[in-house]
């Protein structure tokens, strides 16, 4: 039986869950907020919250000096692009492990996992030294298959979990039924897994927007996308807060309305077979 | 008639075809700061002379070292042309992996760089680098408190002045700290800033067999008095300090003495400072000992060899950090925006010589000395570095250390003990010892 929660304890849970979201949101609002502020605002101490004048000023110098579109449009091909060819590899992948597993199966999925235990600049020599080889140094193709290939076990992991919920019986049925391994992965698994696959999709493309290592060490003029633009905007010697927090701002922007209005498929998917 | 058009048609598209052909689309890597924004906003001025095309890739500093160091030591031809510093210029120069720019033209007068900068962006006597602007040290300071705390700055103050001026000027109550240093970790921060304080006060890094010199006097008394002067009239949190820290709080008038790279005296005398009119400028301290405490710096162009269009890149060198440039930048922006500290040209210019701290910058400039920046002979070149490849990575762990030591997180002698330690077994490694 459910224990009764009474209105204090209520008003107490919301509190506390709006103060953490709060903190947790804080640094976010900050940037954006130190945006419309002058330089000299953006540094003076005490902060200034929310009474100055607001200014569009650091948005117009950042679009004057900076193409905008053009590193917009690399992040959306590269995380897009990564996401996408991830999930094709992965869902195979999480497949066979999650309904013809092997005794291998947990070793290779925890090998899988301790790829990412490895400092990615431990491999930066070879991978750099492989793009020049193949010529797709600051090309978003090569840029794309890297961020794939990082993310790639975390897409398998998050998807075996999601199909171990998945009775085996059903595509043991379809089987039966005459379906096909690839009727029966289309058609039968990805739909009962939309909700598993929508938020690995969604949290991998998060994840390969916001990658700045490879992103910024791979690429120069051409492929780079919005990490290079808001590290443009760094500087330890001269003051350019409000420049660099409205840089942030335009590169943060098209991810967080994206989570913004997918937050319930995000919620729904990570926290499915959380309850039973 | 139909001749004479097809003639006149067919040199047109000889010539287009000639421009096209010559034309080059340059990459060129460079760091985010005032100068290099300003450059890039007037790149047209090049495309308009030369029909080169030019693609900036803005970096923060740091970020920018790894890329490059990257993409040259694999000949990866990813830049044309790349903005680096004095400290890895020589030694690239040495490695072979810059193009001597030891042709450069008449016109382009290469003689009219300032020695010093000239002499730090050469490998045995061959320019690498030509430098876009350069910066020593020196103390910027406020007329007004100074005044109040009855005393008057020399031109060239030693750190027993400073240590007692910045006692006098530091009043807790109102938020006015007696003077702002970098304490922050890293080579380029607080490393390179205690390491250019030691040479005044007699320390070295290393002895003439390359053996860590951190266990000696000098070293222990640089570090005391820092550390007694920053606890006595420093601002609270000194030892996570850098540039943009400190030159935020001189513009907020919460600094009575600040010593930092020259080219902060643009930014402390610009609009966004609240204490402009009342700046006064000196040469870093000196201990007495015939060395101060100021350092050398440029960034500078240089062109990765290996690069398919090095005739190009020369042509955007000989305009960025020829005189034209200089005349481009103050036809546009006015003569205190022009970059300083690379040609003699400019300090003999009358226009310039009006910009207040013109003067100091060149004299700051002037006695910064590289192959000779220690009281006691040592095997390196450079003042706040040595330009050896081991040393970034040796000098950030050191730094490290010692601002653990400002924090209070151990004493003096644990970080200078720990800073022997490392220095040595890394040297070892490295095959110098």
């Amino acid at each position: 039986m459910a224990r009764a929660v009474t209105t204090n304890r209520k008003a107490l849970n919301t509190a506390i869950a709006w103060t953490i979201g709060f903190v947790i949101f804080f640094p976010i609002l900050w940037t954006i907020l130190t945006s419309f502020k002058t330089e000299a605002q953006a540094i003076s101490d005490p902060p200034i919250f929310l009474f100055f004048d607001w200014t569009l000023e650091n948005y117009s110098v950042v679009q004057e000096r900076s193409n905008y579109m053009r590193f917009l449009w690399n992040s959306v091909i590269i995380a897009g692009g990564s996401t996408i060819l991830g999930v094709m590899i992965a869902v195979p992948a999480a497949w066979s492990m999650a309904f013809v597993p092997s005794k291998r199966t947990k070793d290779i999925l925890l090998w899988m996992l301790s790829t990412k235990m490895l400092p990615a600049v431990g491999v930066l020599y070879p991978i750099y030294l492989i793009f020049i080889k193949l010529g797709i140094l600051d090309s978003r193709i090569g840029l794309t298959i890297v961020l794939m290939l990082i993310n790639l076990p975390i897409i398998v992991w998050m998807l075996y979990t999601y199909f171990r919920e998945i009775p085996g019986e059903i595509l043991e049925a379809a089987r039966m039924d005459g379906a096909s391994l690839k009727e029966e992965i289309l058609y039968v698994l990805t739909p009962m897994a939309i909700p598993g696959i929508a938020s690995t999709l969604l949290l991998n493309f998060i994840l390969a927007w916001n990658e700045a290592f490879w992103t910024l060490n791979l690429t120069a003029a051409k492929a780079a996308p919005l990490t290079a633009f808001i590290a443009s905007y760094s500087s330890p010697e001269g003051l350019f807060f409000a420049k660099l927090s409205a840089a942030s701002t335009m590169a943060i922007a098209p991810v967080l309305i994206l989570g913004w209005f997918s937050q319930k498929q995000l919620v729904r998917g990570l926290t499915f077979g959380a309850v039973k | 008639m139909f001749f004479k058009n097809a003639l006149r048609a067919a040199t047109a598209i000889s010539l287009v075809a000639t421009t096209g052909a010559y034309a080059e689309n340059l990459t060129i890597a460079t760091v985010n700061n005032g100068d290099m924004i300003r450059m890039q906003g007037l790149t047209d001025d090049f495309t308009a002379k030369t029909g080169h095309t030019v693609e900036w890739v803005t970096l923060e500093e740091n970020v920018l070292r790894q890329r490059v160091t990257t993409d040259i030591s694999t000949k990866g031809g990813a830049f044309d042309i790349m903005t680096i510093g004095m400290y890895e210029t020589p030694i690239w120069g040495a490695n072979g992996w810059l193009v001597p720019l030891d042709d450069l033209s008449a016109e382009y007068n290469a003689a009219d760089i300032l020695p010093a900068m000239a002499g730090g962006l050469s490998h045995d006597g061959t320019l690498y680098a030509a430098p876009f602007y350069g910066e020593s040290s020196m103390i910027m300071y406020r007329t007004d408190l100074m005044e109040a705390a009855g005393l008057e700055m020399p031109d060239a103050p030693s750190w027993s002045f400073i240590a007692k001026a910045a006692r006098a000027m530091t009043d807790r109550e109102n938020d006015i700290n007696g003077i702002c240093l970098r304490g922050k970790a890293g080579w380029g921060e607080g490393g390179a800033f205690i390491t250019a304080m030691s040479n005044s006060f007699g320390a070295r890094w290393f002895d003439e067999d390359w053996n860590a010199q951190f266990d000696t006097r000098e070293w222990s008394d640089t570090l005391n008095f820092y550390y007694n002067m920053m606890s006595d009239s420093g601002p609270a949190g000194y030892p996570t300090n850098g540039f943009n820290e400190n030159l935020s709080l001189f513009n907020q008038g919460k600094c009575g003495m600040w010593i930092d790279a020259t080219v902060a005296a643009s930014f402390v005398t610009g609009a966004d400072s609240t204490v402009a009119d009342s700046v006064g400028f000196a040469l870093a301290p000196d201990n007495g000992m015939g060395v101060r405490s100021n350092w050398l710096w440029a960034w500078a162009l240089a062109i990765p060899a290996g690069t398919q269009k090095e005739a190009a890149a020369k042509e955007f060198i000989e305009w960025a950090t020829g005189t034209g440039y200089i005349e481009l930048v103050a036809a546009n922006e006015g003569w205190a925006n022009v970059p300083p500290g690379a040609r003699i040209s400019l300090y003999e210019n009358p226009n310039y010589q009006a910009v207040p701290f013109a003067q100091m910058t060149l004299d700051s400039i002037l006695s910064a000395d590289p192959n000779n920046s220690t009281v006691d002979p040592s095997p390196y070149v450079g003042i706040q570095f040595a330009a050896i490849p081991e040393f970034a990575g040796i000098a950030t762990e050191v730094s490290q250390e010692f601002s653990a030591a400002y924090a209070g997180q151990q004493t003096i002698d644990e970080a200078l003990a720990k800073a022997q330690a490392l220095t040595n077994d890394a040297m070892e490694a490295a095959g110098y010892r």
